[in-house]
């Protein structure tokens, strides 16, 4: 290629309508974001084209990056975290709600305009192996977003700007990888090529969605101190996804926690850790497994799992988790099915039969009305099935479920029973940081001021 | 063999060297039948006693159906040509259809395979639709259909004057029935590659669209195709006789066709005359087989895990101990008594 | 160790090597190795990926590709397993000897409801057990894993990969094995079903008496779920005992590099380990830790270090630890080496 495409192409230019934002302050501002995804069913479901359902991924997200930090957003398989990063960079479109990158609007933007914009903000994908290129060379692979841009398009140059951006990340001598394929290097050396892509179109912003948690222990710290070396050479501000809170806290500023599509608590990484006020973020850090054996398996852990997502609970959807939990936090019939079951499996074999036996159809309990009547079997009343209620509540009686149930009676052939309605907990500023929890929302703490939805 | 340890070959070639045992084998076997056919087709004005539509030498009329003697090795037809010579001939005239079919087929069916899979949506419903309509069909009676259709309509086609307009018609009408095998081999792997994140990957570094299907889907999908198109070509080398024995190939005038010679061979099969189906049928045998290790073998050496390529259980000095070893097996699961 | 726990021991594995076999030298995956996990104990084999973990504990049960060999002794209450007929140790497997995987979906038949899986299991091993023993029996083994019997119909599909992973415990315990051997089982899972597994493993050596090789690279697991601990490193196991002892004192440069490396909530500092676990075809001589080790001395990389007992109590091998008088003369000098560049890590 001719020397006028260097001339022309530095390699240093920024897109225009760039204003430079002093750090600290917000570089990109996410208001209300939501992002939907349909699920596909089951093979009947669609063969009857039953609607499967739509999955609210990111669930009214707010929230701003500012220029120079790291913001870590941490959160379990299914909290939608990969999902919001993935927003940000316009790979999957946002439902609703509006992306701001330095002050412009950039959701809605087709894919072609969008290329532009992944000058600026480019992505760490968790599995370095996959998301290289097996065809093509480490020198192809990392010079090839020069390439995309109409940046570079002379080879040899090609080939300096490829060996400058590996032996920044690490590699070097970078000619001993340039034609080397992905499947030669070990796990650290290809997240380090993927990093060294990244960089080199020398963007704003990075996203690192778990960029260290496929890899091994020993060369975790040293991606994570090779990626902090270039925040502070580059300039970058950082997107730090991860599950790991024990990482979060060496590497980020700020730590947002997600829950099923929604921040739970955001606010300095300081405080986070120092006082973490959600029910949720105390779980996930006493459930990080410390390398010290006076120390035993924690046992006050939420039980089950991340509900599904094509069906979140009402209220606050960590509810049926929660350990602290009370009356407003939205309690519906499925939680009393949670009980239920979890007494099932203390039962011997005849006592489940018998007691299954008792109850009439479940399906009342999948709903999510505030009344239910939950039917006796035939040949049972609705005083039997009341027996069983009370022996579940008589063995626990401090379960939080019980808190949430405001009144419960035979009523003929079955149980009646009606829960209290449900808030949804709005954020709340406290010490610095943003906690969406009813435990300190004096309005709710009282437990009696409903609102309802 | 040997000297290949050290040849420079493409990536994707490379493993050849690492072949061991039956598909090495095949492999070869396959590359020395195809050359051997190949030399023939290139040479045939060198290496055919005389042309393929001659009936006679030096002013003398070849006989009828006579049998193999030293002016006609391998004897005459029933039309006074040398067998020896249609056959030579008739390697050309393979070599020629299949080449350009299977190029045909690459160029039509590759880049639809690619965009149907990439861009999905409706452009991909219909293109399935349409190709699986064609597969449908019985393969031979499109073949006719096409051949039929564009009989005498290639005559001005630039390729038509390189090849001959017979040549051209009989690779187009096995192109039609190829083009939804490769069609779907390319966008089924099209379908699953998308899905890598290194697409993703390249999405998210800007890339153009075009080049996120050429350079990053494509050269992860093609390298299937060779085998595919190996494969291919000797099941074109049967429709291509198909369509000679039953009229609709290339007329005899025009270039020799193994499927016309078989066809015109059969009566002569009851009356004690083997020469001139013997050699056209070998041919085609040959051929095909020679295409299909071909192909076998390079699937082997393209997808190594197929085949699993199997090495020794190393012994173990009995320095550390008496040498013991288990019958091993297979991981799995919880045993739940079903044999690996 | 103690001559109580050698007296309890149920699973004693003795200069064991699994050595596969390609088309140059063999790999020399598990190279040398000896413990033994007494009844009730569990057991900890931690290193990074590539230090023949899962080789020696798959080995352990018979489950090797042909391509491998195996030598040394692996007995099991009394019995040996290496040269074992296939037919009787596959009958092993289950009843005596249990495992658990990394990936619980894999490892379930999707078109197979729950009580399938663990019909089969049980009548496989057991062919005279009634329907309803079967069905009592799961449903006992799933409720221990805080499944209810009413999902005792469901597939796969319908559990969450936490709970597919208590299904997969279940089915292993449902057999009562003596020995389980857990590799990575929560490497998949989220941290806190993670923790909840771990819970449940911790449980199983109080409740059953089930020894447990728990296979991982996260030191902080071996902490909480684990009794002793291994550290392999390269084929070898370069120290191994309590694991208090071993925590607290590590004895071992790797064992402590590993530690420092963890990253968790207590931890005050980035660390890693430079370099990356050599081949197993051609490891380092002598000590094949020294060529990244931060104390390697020259004796290091002359002579293999012998077992000795370090300052806990546990069992070393590395020549900081001794024996003093078998490092010969200008041993002890630090030794001189390149420095191990980014580019050869892991």
């Amino acid at each position: 290629m001719s020397d006028a495409d260097d001339n022309v192409d530095s390699g240093e230019d920024r897109s225009e309508g760039d204003v430079a934002i002093a750090p600290g302050e917000p570089l990109v501002e996410l208001t209300d974001l939501e992002t939907t995804y349909s699920v596909r069913g089951s093979f009947l479901d669609r063969l009857r084209d039953r609607d499967s359902g739509q999955v609210l991924a990111v669930n009214g997200v707010s929230l701003e990056l500012r220029k120079g930090e790291v913001l870590g957003l941490v959160g379990e398989s299914g909290s939608g975290k990969t999902t919001l990063g993935r927003t940000l960079l316009g790979l999957v479109p946002a439902t609703s709600g509006s992306i701001k990158v330095g002050g412009e609007e950039i959701t809605g933007r087709s894919e072609g305009q969008m290329r532009e914009l992944r000058r600026r903000l480019q992505i760490v994908f968790q599995d370095p192996h996959a998301s290289l290129n097996p065809a093509l060379t480490i020198g192809a692979l990392v010079s090839d977003p020069l390439r995309f841009h109409g940046i570079e398009r002379d080879r040899e140059r090609l080939r300096e700007r490829a060996t400058a951006a590996l032996e920044r990340v690490g590699l070097s001598p970078a000619e001993e990888f340039l034609d080397k394929y992905p499947a030669d290097l070990s796990g650290g050396q290809k997240q380090r090529a993927v990093i060294a892509r990244a960089i080199i179109l020398e963007p704003e912003v990075l996203v690192a969605d778990e960029p260290v948690s496929m890899l091994d222990m020993s060369v975790r710290a040293k991606i994570l101190e090779l990626m902090l070396e270039l925040k502070e050479e580059l300039g970058l501000t950082y997107l730090y996804i991860t599950h790991d809170l024990a990482t979060a806290k060496f590497f980020c500023d700020r730590i947002a926690i997600m829950y099923l599509g929604r921040i739970v608590e955001i606010g300095p990484a300081e405080e986070i850790y120092r006082e973490p006020r959600h029910p949720y973020t105390q779980a996930l850090l006493r459930a990080i497994p410390e390398p010290d054996p006076r120390r035993a398996v924690p046992r006050d852990l939420p039980r089950g799992e991340v509900p599904d997502a094509v069906s979140p609970p009402i209220g606050c959807s960590f509810h049926p988790r929660c350990p602290r939990a009370f009356e407003p936090c939205g309690w519906e019939p499925r939680d009393l099915r949670t009980a239920l079951e979890s007494r099932w499996t203390e039962l011997s074999e005849e006592e489940f039969d018998a007691e299954r036996a008792v109850l009439g159809d479940l399906g009342a309990l999948d709903s999510s009305e505030r009344e239910v009547v939950i039917p006796a079997g035939s040949g049972h009343e609705g005083g039997d099935v009341m027996a069983i209620f009370d022996s579940i509540r008589e063995a626990a009686p401090d379960d939080p479920l019980w808190r949430g149930v405001e009144s419960m009676e035979a009523a003929g052939d079955g149980v009646r029973v009606r829960f209290r309605a449900s808030l949804e907990p709005r954020p709340l500023d406290i010490g610095g940081a943003v906690v969406r929890c009813h435990l300190h929302d004096p309005e709710a703490a009282d437990g009696g001021s409903v609102n309802g939805e | 063999m040997r000297g290949l340890k050290n040849m420079k070959l493409p990536r994707w070639l490379a493993p050849i060297r690492d072949t061991v045992g039956v598909s090495r084998w095949m492999f070869w076997a396959g590359v020395v039948i195809v050359a051997v056919f190949v030399v023939m087709a290139i040479f045939a004005p060198l290496l055919a006693p005389y042309s393929f539509d001659q009936v006679s030498s030096g002013g003398v009329d070849f006989p009828k159906q006579h049998a193999p003697d030293s002016t006609n090795l391998w004897g005459t037809t029933v039309g006074r040509y040398d067998v020896l010579s249609r056959v030579v001939w008739g390697s050309r005239t393979a070599v020629e259809v299949v080449l350009l079919a299977v190029a045909f087929s690459l160029v039509v069916g590759v880049p639809l395979g690619l965009m149907s899979g990439y861009i999905g949506g409706k452009l991909d419903r219909i293109l399935v639709l349409i190709m699986d309509a064609l597969f449908a069909f019985p393969y031979l009676l499109l073949a006719i259909v096409i051949a039929f259709l564009l009989s005498d309509k290639l005559e001005g086609f630039f390729l038509s004057d390189l090849f001959g307009a017979g040549v051209v018609t009989a690779a187009i009408a096995i192109t039609a029935v190829y083009v939804p095998q490769y069609f779907r081999v390319v966008r089924n792997h099209v379908i699953s590659v998308r899905e890598e994140p290194y697409v993703e990957a390249a999405r998210a570094l800007g890339a153009p669209r075009r080049t996120i299907i050429g350079r990053y889907v494509l050269q992860n999908v093609i390298q299937n195709v060779p085998a595919l198109a190996t494969l291919n070509a000797a099941d074109a080398i049967l429709t291509l006789a198909a369509l000679g024995f039953l009229g609709y190939g290339i007329q005899p005038t025009e270039a020799a066709e193994w499927g016309y010679d078989l066809q015109r061979a059969i009566d002569d099969a009851g009356a004690g005359i083997w020469w001139t189906g013997l050699f056209p049928g070998l041919a085609i045998v040959m051929l095909v087989v020679g295409f299909t290790l071909l192909g076998e073998g390079l699937n082997d050496v393209i997808n190594p895990l197929v085949r699993s390529r199997p090495t020794e259980a190393p012994d173990i000095p009995a320095a550390g101990g008496e040498v013991g070893g288990w019958a091993p097996e297979a991981p799995v699961g919880i045993d739940r008594g079903r044999d690996p | 160790m103690s001559a109580a726990e050698e007296n309890a021991a149920i699973l004693e594995v003795a200069d064991m090597r699994v050595w596969y076999g390609t088309r140059g030298d063999p790999v020399r995956a598990v190279d040398g190795v000896s413990f033994s996990i007494g009844a009730g104990e569990t057991l900890g084999l931690v290193g990074e990926s590539g230090c023949g973990k899962s080789t020696l504990g798959r080995g352990t049960l018979g489950l090797l590709p042909p391509m491998a060999s195996v030598s040394g002794s692996v007995r099991y209450d009394g019995r040996e397993l290496v040269g074992m007929d296939p037919k009787e140790l596959r009958d092993m497997r289950g009843p005596e000897l249990g495992l658990i995987f990394q990936e619980p979906m894999t490892r379930l038949d999707p078109l197979q409801t729950i009580e399938k899986h663990f019909r089969e299991t049980l009548r496989t091993h057991e062919p005279d057990l009634d329907d309803d023993e079967v069905r009592r029996r799961s449903l006992e083994a799933l409720a221990g894993m805080g499944i209810p019997p009413t999902r005792f119909k469901q597939y796969p599909h319908e559990f969450s990969g936490g709970m597919r992973q208590r299904i997969m415990i279940a089915l292993a315990l449902v057999l009562n094995p003596k020995v389980l051997i857990a590799d990575e089982p929560t490497t998949a899972l989220d941290v806190i079903v993670e923790a909840q597994i771990l819970g449940i493993l911790a449980d199983l050596r109080r409740n059953f008496d089930t020894a447990v090789l728990l296979i991982t690279h996260n030191l902080g697991i071996v902490a909480e779920a684990c009794d002793r601990v291994a550290v392999m490193y390269a084929g070898e196991i370069v120290e191994q005992g309590d694991a208090r002892e071993v925590f607290a004192e590590p004895a071992h440069p790797y064992t402590r590099e590993l530690l420092r490396a963890t990253i968790s909530l207590e931890t005050t500092g980035l660390n890693y380990i430079d370099g990356a676990p050599p081949s197993l075809i051609d490891p380092p001589p002598a000590c094949r830790f020294h060529p990244r080790c931060p104390n390697a001395m020259a004796v290091c990389a002359e002579l293999a270090p012998e077992e000795t007992t370090g300052g806990g109590g546990q069992r070393v091998r590395c020549w900081l630890n001794g024996p003093e008088e078998r490092i010969p003369e200008g041993g002890r000098e630090p030794l001189e080496r390149e420095e191990i560049a980014a580019a050869e890590e892991a």
